[in-house]
C-alpha cells in the first residue's frame, strides 16, 4: 500500500516547524506504524535527506518514549495502544496522515516529532517516591494490602508517562499522569506517610511546569494506551484538598 | 482564611472554589424553579410568595434583608466562580502553544466543550432577566405584580424565545458541572462512580424542563393573566 504523510518537521526548539508531505511507498499492513516511519527514513538517508526524528525504545508498548499525535489523536486509530502498536492495517491504501508532535508548552519539541517531556521526571522528582532504607527484599508479605487496593493501586501504576493525557487534553492538562503516580502510591500502606505531602508537591510542581488545568473533558483517559482512569483526578483533588486545608502533617 | 488563601494558590484550589461556588449557584437555580413553579397555582400564590422573599428572615431580619444577604451572597459566588474561570481558562490556553493541524474530540461529552462560552451565554442572559424581570427596564409592561410581568413577558413569543433558548446552555452547563464538581471535590467511590453521570444528566434535566415549563404554559395559553 500506499500513503501520503504530512509530517512536522522542526530543526530546532529554537525554530519555526512546519509540516511537510512524503510519500510512503511499498508499505505493508503487517508494518508497524513506527516501521512505516523507518522505511521513509531510509529513503530519506538514501537521498541524504535528514530523517524524521521520532522517539521510540522497547517498541513493545510498555516503555512510554514513542508517542504522536497520528490524524489528530494520541498514538493513532486504536484503543489503549501505544504509537509503535498502531499497524498499518488500521489504515487504507491511499490515505493522507497527519502526524504531529505532542502539543504542550511544557513539553517543548526538540525536534521534529521528539518533545522533550522532562517535566514529568521533575513532577516525578518532588513526590513520586517512597522514602524506606534500601537493603535485603523484604519478607513479601509482611504488610497486609487488600486484594482491591492492590489491584487498583496496579491500575494506576500501569501509567507508562508517555504523555499521550496531556496531548489530548484540550487545556494540555497533566492531571491523568500526576493523578496515577498519586494514586499508585497512595493506595497502598507504604505510600500513607508521605501522601498529602506528595499531592501538595507534585501538583505545585504540575502547576509550575506550565500544563493547563483540568476541565473533567475525559479527553485523557480516552488517548490512553493504558487505560488510566480518570477517576484517580478525583482522588488526587481529594488528597490536595486536604493537604491545602489541614496540612501535611496529619 | 489563610488556608482557603493558599488554596487559591493552585489550579485544583481554584478549581475547588469554582466547585463550592457552581453548587451555591445550582442551589439557587434549583431553588428559584420550585418558587417559580408556583405560577401554576395562580397569581395570588405567586404574588405572595414573591413577597416572601422579601420576608426572608423575619422577625429576625429586617424586611428585605434576607433577600439582600442571599443576593450578596449569590454575587460573591458568580464572581468567585467567573474569576477563577477566566484565569484558569488563560492558563490552559496557554498551555497547549502551537495548536494541532488536526485534533480529533476524545471527550466523555459535547457538554464539556461548551463550559466556558457556555458559561459566558448564561451570565449575559441571567443580565438580561434581571433587566427583564427584576429591575423591569427590559420589559415592556413592568407592573407591581410578578405574576402579571412574568405572564405579559412570555406572551411575546420572541421574550418567551430567549428564555427557552437560554436554557440549553444552563442544562449543560449544570449537566458537565455537576459531573465535574465531584472530581474536582473528589466525590467518588467505586460503589457509586458510574451513577455519578447519570445524575448529573437527570438533575440538569429536570432543571431545564422545569424551567420551560413555565414560558412554554404561557405562550399555549395554560397560564394567563387574570382579568379585573
Amino acid at each position: 500500500m500506499k500513503v501520503t504523510l504530512h509530517v512536522w518537521r522542526q530543526p530546532r526548539p529554537d525554530q519555526p516547524g512546519r509540516f511537510v508531505t512524503y510519500t510512503a511507498n511499498d508499505i505493508t499492513d503487517h508494518m508497524s506504524f513506527l516501521e512505516m516511519l523507518d522505511v521513509v527514513n531510509e529513503e530519506l538517508v538514501a537521498k541524504d535527506e535528514e530523517p524524521i526524528h521520532f522517539d521510540h525504545d522497547c517498541r513493545e508498548g510498555i516503555c512510554g518514549s514513542c508517542g504522536m499525535v497520528v490524524n489528530g489523536r494520541p498514538h493513532g486509530p486504536q484503543v489503549e495502544g501505544a504509537t509503535c502498536q498502531l499497524h498499518m492495517r488500521s489504515f487504507k491504501d491511499g490515505d493522507e496522515i497527519w502526524i504531529e508532535p505532542w502539543r504542550s508548552k511544557a513539553f517543548p519539541v526538540l525536534k521534529d516529532l521528539v518533545v522533550d517531556r522532562s517535566a514529568f521526571d521533575r513532577i516525578m522528582a518532588v513526590g513520586g517516591f517512597i522514602s524506606v532504607r534500601t537493603g535485603s527484599a523484604p519478607d513479601a508479605n509482611a504488610i497486609p494490602i487488600r486484594k482491591e487496593s492492590s489491584d487498583w493501586a496496579f491500575d494506576a501504576a500501569a501509567c507508562i508517562g508517555c504523555g499521550a493525557c496531556v496531548a489530548a487534553c484540550p487545556n494540555a492538562s497533566a492531571m491523568l499522569f500526576t493523578s496515577a503516580k498519586i494514586a499508585h502510591l497512595g493506595l497502598l500502606p507504604q505510600g500513607q506517610p508521605e501522601r498529602l505531602e506528595r499531592a501538595d508537591r507534585m501538583v505545585a510542581e504540575m502547576d509550575r511546569a506550565g500544563f493547563g488545568s483540568c476541565t473533567n473533558h475525559g479527553a485523557c483517559e480516552n488517548a490512553c494506551p493504558k487505560g488510566i482512569s480518570v477517576d484517580w483526578i478525583a482522588m488526587l483533588n481529594r488528597d490536595l484538598l486536604k493537604a491545602k486545608l489541614v496540612g501535611t502533617n496529619s | 482564611m489563610f488556608r482557603v488563601a493558599r488554596l487559591y494558590d493552585s489550579t485544583i484550589g481554584k478549581k475547588i472554589l469554582m466547585a463550592c461556588t457552581g453548587a451555591v449557584l445550582l442551589l439557587f437555580v434549583v431553588g428559584h424553579l420550585i418558587g417559580n413553579l408556583k405560577i401554576f397555582l395562580g397569581q395570588a400564590e405567586f404574588d405572595h410568595y414573591a413577597e416572601f422573599l422579601r420576608e426572608m428572615g423575619a422577625p429576625l431580619l429586617p424586611h428585605g434583608a434576607g433577600l439582600w444577604i442571599a443576593r450578596l451572597v449569590l454575587l460573591g459566588a458568580v464572581g468567585v466562580h467567573i474569576i477563577s474561570a477566566i484565569q484558569l481558562t488563560l492558563t490552559s490556553w496557554a498551555a497547549r502553544g502551537t495548536a494541532y493541524q488536526k485534533q480529533e474530540r476524545l471527550a466523555f461529552s459535547y457538554a464539556s466543550y461548551t463550559m466556558r462560552w457556555g458559561g459566558v451565554v448564561v451570565f449575559f442572559y441571567v443580565l438580561y432577566h434581571l433587566a427583564h424581570l427584576t429591575w423591569g427596564t427590559a420589559h415592556h409592561n413592568f407592573t407591581a405584580s410578578p405574576y402579571n410581568n412574568v405572564v405579559s413577558g412570555f406572551q411575546t413569543w420572541w421574550v418567551a424565545l430567549i428564555y427557552i433558548v437560554a436554557l440549553m446552555p444552563l442544562g449543560l452547563h449544570v449537566y458537565h458541572g455537576i459531573w465535574s464538581a465531584c472530581q474536582t471535590l473528589g466525590v467518588n467511590n467505586p460503589r457509586y462512580n458510574t451513577w455519578r453521570r447519570p445524575f448529573a444528566a437527570t438533575v440538569a434535566a429536570l432543571i431545564v424542563i422545569g424551567y420551560l415549563s413555565i414560558p412554554v404554559a404561557v405562550l399555549a395559553g395554560w397560564v394567563t393573566l387574570n382579568e379585573g
